[in-house]
């Protein structure tokens, strides 16, 4: 699912090589201008219209198992953990639903460009555990990386419809700034110094998107009256979708269960 | 210096390759290709922290690094002390196949592993490991004692089943390093150890029926009998041990030991290979027959 095809990957190589470009440059201010057109609309959320969609996403079935990590191959990893570090592929909660799924709406909103939020959204690294583990940004919003670790990363992401790039950062460096210009549901990003480590990231056009933490609930709020198509989404477990039609500031419920 | 020093340095230089090509394996498995973003430099110094999968990358640039050098010092030397020709044409090849492949291990850091790029990696390493094997049989003293020539009897020729066998080794791990790096599935591969065990055997089984004392034949075939049949059951321990650690947060290490080894024999395998052919065409004469003859010393 992350990898393109060969033919793909063979022309692109191909292509870099005899264009000799395209592989080593250090690009942090990529399409950080707005993408928005200056004639399109621009798209708000509108207070007096606005709807939510709600709702939780449950799991049936054996309860997967969290697999452990060894962090033997760097010390400085292992002392930051006192406890057993687990996997986070699949996490039931207590209450039976799913925690790291990523909800968000896939069709149905008016077309134009939706404003694109300031504020950054972080990742962190973390005794080499990324922190989020599955985290949504809007197309274009800034994504700021940071290393809280003694020790070197370097942080892989795997697009098929964004740009792929591969860069080291040193402990305690600098944040490292990126934009997502492509909407794409999920990017892995990897680290290939700890292999474990791996973070999802979900560029989504629109603001209208969630990830499901410790209650496994989530709220889509802001919403134009509408009828949408509702995905969730999640690493071991695939996707499933919703239809929800919401009128001006109507509330709906929308929940989804997974089946291990 | 005498000969045998030369060859006893191109003994050495067989094993650094072997140990790494074990080490480039080692990186392949431990999905460590991209820990080291940069290249030629290693986090822009020339000795980084070696954790994690910097060790396993930024070592494999030391040891080929170290190889390539050894392998100048093995070609001027050849150019320099080698009476034969084509001998000293196969060092400068080495030479030339160690550069690019050094370009290429260059280009899988830069261009983040674009899997054609990877498994050309794989296979020229392969082929880098077979060429200084064959040198290293070319600069023996057995190679120079010669031995006495036979004469081809049957169809399809001795000489014919030798390029098949290797050929047929090549395309085999071609398709391994294809499977390796997912460029596509194992049913290519596995088909392919049916091919390639056949064409062994068959190769194997016609130089112990038909030439069964010639010892400069045997030795080899035998040598290629025992390796084949140990990557067999490599391969299989190789493709179980993927399986039963698919959904493992990182990679094992019986994956790892499993696929390495593999990867490393499938090297002492090809070469092997080369080996009994290079014999089978000094020994082997087809039509018409020339028995008995000896090969003249050193040639
Ligand atoms: C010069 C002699 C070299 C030889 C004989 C060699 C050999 C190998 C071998 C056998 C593999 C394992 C392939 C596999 O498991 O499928 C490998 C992997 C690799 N090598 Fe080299 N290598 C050489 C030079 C280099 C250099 C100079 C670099 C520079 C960066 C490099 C970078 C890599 C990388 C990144 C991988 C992992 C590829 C992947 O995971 O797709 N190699 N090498
Ligand atoms: C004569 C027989 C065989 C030869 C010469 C051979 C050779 C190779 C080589 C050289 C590679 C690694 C290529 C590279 O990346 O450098 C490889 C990979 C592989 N081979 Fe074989 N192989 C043979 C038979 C088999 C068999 C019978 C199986 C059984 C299923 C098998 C399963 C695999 C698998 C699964 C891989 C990929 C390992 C990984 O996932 O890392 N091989 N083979
Ligand atoms: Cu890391």
């Amino acid at each position: 699912m992350r990898t393109p095809s060969i033919l793909s990957t063979g022309l692109c190589a191909l292509a870099l090589v005899l264009t000799g470009c395209g592989g080593g440059e250090t690009k942090t201010e990529e399409g950080r201008s707005k993408a928005a057109p200056a004639s399109a609309a621009t798209l708000r959320i509108d207070p007096a219209t606005a709807a939510t969609v709600t709702g939780k996403v449950t799991f049936t079935g054996e309860k997967p198992v969290r697999r452990p990590i060894s962090m033997d191959s760097t010390p400085a990893c292992a002392r930051a953990h006192t406890e057993p570090v687990l996997s986070e592929e699949a996490i039931v909660n207590d209450n039976g639903t799913l925690r790291n799924a990523f909800v968000w709406v896939k069709s149905g909103l008016p077309d134009g460009t939706w404003e694109v939020p300031r504020e950054m959204v972080t990742i962190d690294q973390v005794g080499c555990i990324y922190v989020p583990h599955v985290v949504g940004v809007q197309t274009n919003q800034e994504v700021q990386f940071l290393n809280s670790d003694p020790t070197n990363h370097n942080i892989h992401p795997l697009p098929r419809a964004n740009r792929e790039w591969n860069e080291s950062q040193p402990p305690k460096g600098e944040p490292k700034i990126k934009t997502f210009p492509k909407q794409e549901i999920m990017i892995p990003i990897k680290c290939n110094v700890h292999p474990w480590m791996r973070v999802y990231v979900g560029v989504v056009d629109h603001p209208f998107f969630a990830v499901t933490g410790e209650d496994g609930s989530f709220t889509l709020k802001g919403l134009p009256p509408g009828q949408y198509t509702v995905q969730a989404w999640h690493e071991k477990y695939g996707t499933q979708e919703i239809q929800v039609t919401v009128a001006a500031q109507e509330s709906k419920t929308a929940d989804f269960d997974f089946k291990g | 210096m005498a000969p045998v020093w030369l060859h006893r340095y191109a003994v050495l230089l067989a094993c650094c390759t072997l140990f790494l090509v074990v080490a480039g394996a080692l990186v392949t498995s431990h999905e460590a290709g991209l820990s080291v973003p940069d290249w030629p430099l290693s986090y822009g110094k020339l000795m980084p922290e070696m954790e994690g999968g910097i060790f396993y990358e930024h070592g494999h640039r030391m040891i080929a690094t170290t190889v390539g050098f050894l392998t100048i010092i093995l070609a001027v030397w050849l150019w320099r002390a080698e009476p034969r020709p084509w001998l000293k044409k196969l060092g400068w090849a080495a030479l030339g196949a160690v550069i690019f492949q050094g370009l290429l291990g260059g280009m899988t850091v830069i261009f983040m592993l674009p899997k054609p790029v990877s498994v050309s990696h794989a296979c020229l390493a392969q082929l880098f490991f077979s060429t200084i094997v064959a040198i290293s049989w070319f600069t023996s003293a057995a190679w120079r004692r010669g031995g006495t020539l036979v004469e081809d009897q049957g169809a399809p020729g001795l000489r014919s089943l030798a390029v098949a066998a290797s050929g047929s080794l090549f395309l085999q791990l071609a398709l391994g390093a294809a499977t390796r790096h997912k460029a596509f599935g194992v049913t290519p591969h596995v088909l392919g150890a049916v091919l390639a065990t056949g064409m062994v055997l068959w190769l194997i089984v016609r130089i112990l029926l038909r030439h069964g004392n010639h010892q400069g034949l045997v030795r080899p075939a035998l040598a290629l009998l025992a390796i084949t049949f140990s990557q067999v059951f490599l391969g299989v321990a190789a493709y179980m041990s993927r399986l039963a650690t698919a959904d493992a947060p990182q990679p094992m290490p019986v994956m790892i030991g499993f696929t390495v080894v593999h990867v490393a024999v499938g090297a002492l395998t090809l070469a092997t290979s080369v080996i009994v052919a290079i014999q089978v065409f000094r020994f082997v004469q087809p039509e018409p027959a020339v028995s008995g003859a000896r090969v003249p010393v050193a040639s």
